[in-house]
């Protein structure tokens, strides 16, 4: 049987390295080991494509190719690979070395696929993806729009190297920054180019991140060491998952970023926080990090320069607040996750009382980029005041769902409409919701926004860890300003009054609205009490969360006066408000419907038109959602 | 878990300290499915915090149960995308379908439902999780058809149980 595995024949217990020489011989002998003309097959194995069964692909396409006797290598199981970002296409396939895409690729495909490609090197035409617009098909990544109008610094390696594998990652250049920091800059020197390079907190608020670690060095001197480093992977912004694809996807960038960190401030240990949804990036980020300490990069004496560093993770319990970075540190020391006042910033006084730096993974995954080619080659991307690029996870109503890294400052338009491929129908979309519970929304008027920290907070949402969830005519303002309210009222710690009991009472404002009942002069209690909870909340969950629910009021005012005014709900959502029709031009009779119906109020024979008794309906969408040719409306 | 069964060997993994009370319970969680009142007790002597200080964590943090969950788990997704795509649609057809609320287990210990904020898999919108695998695109039939599954698998267990 070919071998089908391994990368290269280097074993990684032969090697603990101890040099920056030791990491350059080792990258160069595992590129020799590798025959570039070797044909390579690699399955996504995020989340998405996962889910959609890119296991079997990946399975049936071993098997096929251990039938067919060729010398290929395919990233088999869930150990072995990463998400290529393109979610809504998936499971992918790429060919290398041609580098053709295949998309939405079943098991039962993969034996064209051998057949063809590898052993005929034809295209499977029907595999490729086609431009909506064009109807072209697309034989390579790199001239699929989607990926074309991305700049992928963060991302580069995610869905290219094999996450499991440290080898991979020091292939394409993994741990050179850390080597470079170690053996030729000072720390001072690693602290003063990150905070040249103008790199700011991808966690949400921003904060310059050289800054942040300026801060801390100041807090040692006063209080001496121990300091603590911490990767906040504790990603809770619905609809975020940047980070968990670069946890899971290339885990040692975030483990080297983290280390170099820790070079700059003289730290011993460090903590990684991960949410205990993301089991997969734990298990990819142990296996990171036993690795890592198998090579001499982590632990005693780092490639023998004398530092040693070594770090833990702690998996989160399921609680949003910690996040928040006082909370964060209260959980890693094993109680509850409650914020504090920050009268004391926790750069001075974070985990376990000592000096901390707390960084989001993205900002980490971006250190080593920041060493490696210069803070002006970093700050050359991107706007003045936000550098480099960001990640997003576009979602929600968008032809294109998956993950978009972009340089700073381009406009809202480009990533939702030119990368996106905008609303599916091809409507304008109705807003797009960033910064998740915290941010807020940008109306289609001001789609040509520029995407950076000080342009969103202007326009009243914010960066946050960067969800942007597009919605589209469909989607009701003030059910979205409920639906993240209540999120935030389940996930308030309770300790402060403005956050406890203020979110509840705007959430039961919104229910009346939601009910038809309630005043204009309400709608400006709302926005008052609003700047209460701003003003009077502990910690960063209390004060932001008004946010969604002032930006929608600030663009739909319109919507929120036909709730309360003329007792109806334009996007057809609030149910107090709503009556389910059928369209009886549309309607076949195809009984889909009445056969779903939990209450059974709809009528009607087969091939004949149905009826909704609306006195017995309950409200609850099923006959919308199961119905084929749109019969179903909402009045 | 029994009563008095020993966790030994959940227990000798992590130092005695307080830090590690959260890593215990959540492995107590992920062998039992819940914490019992006597696990508790084990994990606090261990990690040497009060009994109120374990149940002031298990009660904080959404992931810790205190009662026996479910043979199956079904999580509901209530992330912003597959809500803006139905996610309480998905929440309700499951109560009236299991007659229990979110959060509930039903009185045969079957089923476990709960809602989870965000799984982070929105391209899958709406998606639910049913023990540890993803599903999506979930609509009121697709429930039905894996609701009838499990039905299935549960009824082949009890088979092969009574044949044993």
């Amino acid at each position: 049987m070919p071998d089908l595995n391994t990368a290269t024949a280097i074993d990684l217990n032969q090697w603990h390295l101890k040099s920056e020489q030791d990491l350059i011989e080792l990258q160069k002998r595992i590129i020799e080991s590798t025959d570039p003309n070797r044909p390579e097959i690699v399955v996504c194995h995020g989340t998405g494509c996962l889910a959609n069964a890119s296991d079997k692909v990946s399975e049936a396409l071993k098997a096929g190719l251990a039938k067919a006797g060729i010398n290929a290598k395919v990233m088999p199981g869930i150990k072995k690979t990463g998400c290529q970002g393109f979610c809504s296409r998936g499971p992918l396939v790429l060919i290398r070395p041609q580098g053709l895409f295949y998309q939405q690729v079943k098991a039962r495909d993969a034996d064209e696929i051998i057949e063809k490609t590898l052993m005929r090197g034809e295209i499977v035409k029907r595999l490729l993806y086609k431009d909506p617009k064009t109807k072209k098909a697309i034989a390579t990544e790199q001239e699929i729009p989607f990926y074309k109008l991305q700049k992928r610094v963060v991302l580069k390696n995610i869905g290219k190297i094999d996450p499991t594998d440290i080898l991979d990652t020091i292939s394409s250049g993994g741990y050179q920054a850390l080597a470079k920091a170690l053996t030729s800059m000072t720390p001072e020197q690693v602290v003063a180019e990150v905070e040249k390079s103008g790199l700011r907190g991808r966690g949400g608020a921003g904060f310059p991140a050289g800054r942040k670690w300026r801060s801390a060095l100041t807090a040692i001197k006063k209080k001496g060491r121990p300091v603590y480093v911490v990767v906040n992977g504790d990603e809770g912004d619905p609809g975020a998952f940047m980070d968990r694809t670069i946890m899971e996807g290339d885990p040692h960038s975030v483990l080297e970023g983290l280390i170099i960190g820790a070079y700059a401030l003289g730290a011993q240990n460090g903590y990684l926080y991960v949410r205990a949804e993301y089991p997969l990036a734990i298990k990819h980020l142990e296996k990171a990090m036993e690795q890592a300490r198998c090579l001499g990069l982590l632990g005693e004496n780092i490639l023998n320069t004398g530092f040693s560093f070594d770090a833990r993770i702690n998996r989160g319990a399921g609680a949003f607040v910690c996040g928040e970075s006082t909370a964060l540190f209260t959980s890693i020391e094993g109680k509850p996750g409650n914020p504090r006042p920050k009268y004391v910033r926790s750069v001075e006084e974070g985990l376990w009382g000592r000096p901390t730096v707390l960084n989001n993974v993205e900002t980490w995954a971006n250190v080593p980029l920041i060493i490696r080619k210069g803070a002006n080659w970093y700050s050359g991307l991107g706007v003045s005041n936000s550098t480099g690029t960001k990640v997003f996870s576009l979602v929600g109503k968008v032809n294109n769902v998956g993950l978009v890294e972009v340089p700073m400052g381009v406009p809202v338009s480009r990533i939702v409409e030119e990368i996106g491929g905008g609303v599916p129908g091809g409507a304008p979309f109705k807003a797009v919701q960033t910064g998740g519970p915290s941010g807020g929304c940008i109306p289609y008027s001001l789609k040509e926004t520029p995407v950076d920290f000080d342009s969103l907070t202007k326009a009243g949402s914010m960066m946050g860890s960067g969800a942007m969830i597009v919605m589209d005519d469909s989607d009701c303002v003030v059910d979205v300003g409920r639906y993240f309210l209540r999120f935030l009222e389940e996930e308030s710690c309770g300790k402060c009054l403005p956050c406890r009991l203020g979110l509840s009472r705007m959430r039961e404002v919104l229910d009346r609205f939601s009910q038809g009942k309630g005043s204009e002069k309400e709608i400006d209690d709302l926005i008052n009490l609003s700047q209460a909870i701003v003003d009077g909340a502990l910690c960063a969950l209390g004060s932001s969360a008004p946010n969604p629910v002032l930006t929608t009021i600030r663009y739909f005012k319109d919507e929120y006066l036909a709730h309360v005014q003329d007792q109806k709900c334009p996007a057809g959502v609030c149910k107090d408000l709503i009556t389910y029709r059928i369209d009886e031009e549309k309607c076949t009779g195809c009984t889909a419907c009445s056969k779903q119906c939990p209450s059974n109020c709809i009528s009607g024979e087969k091939k004949k038109i149905h009826v909704i008794d609306a006195s017995s309906c309950i409200k609850c969408g099923i006959c919308k959602e199961s119905c084929k040719f749109g019969a179903v409306l909402t009045v | 878990m029994h009563q008095g069964e020993l966790l030994d060997d959940i227990l000798d993994q992590y130092p005695e300290k307080p830090e590690y009370l959260i890593f215990l319970l959540q492995d107590i969680q992920s062998k039992y499915g819940y914490i019992s009142q006597d696990s508790m007790g084990q994990a606090c002597e261990h990690a040497g915090v009060p009994l109120t200080q374990g149940y002031s964590v298990a009660t904080f943090y959404q992931s810790f149960r205190l009662d026996p969950s479910g043979e199956h788990d079904i999580r509901v997704c209530m992330g912003t995308a597959c809500h803006l795509k139905g996610a309480q649609r998905i929440v309700d057809d499951l109560s009236r379908k299991l007659n229990i609320k979110s959060g509930e287990t039903t009185q045969d210990l079957r089923y476990t439902l709960s809602t989870v904020n965000c799984v982070g898999a929105c391209a899958l919108a709406p998606v639910i999780v049913v023990d540890e695998e993803y599903k999506s695109g979930m609509t009121a039939k697709k429930m039905d058809k894996q609701l009838k599954i499990m039905e299935n698998e549960l009824t082949e267990d009890t088979k092969e149980q009574g044949n044993a």
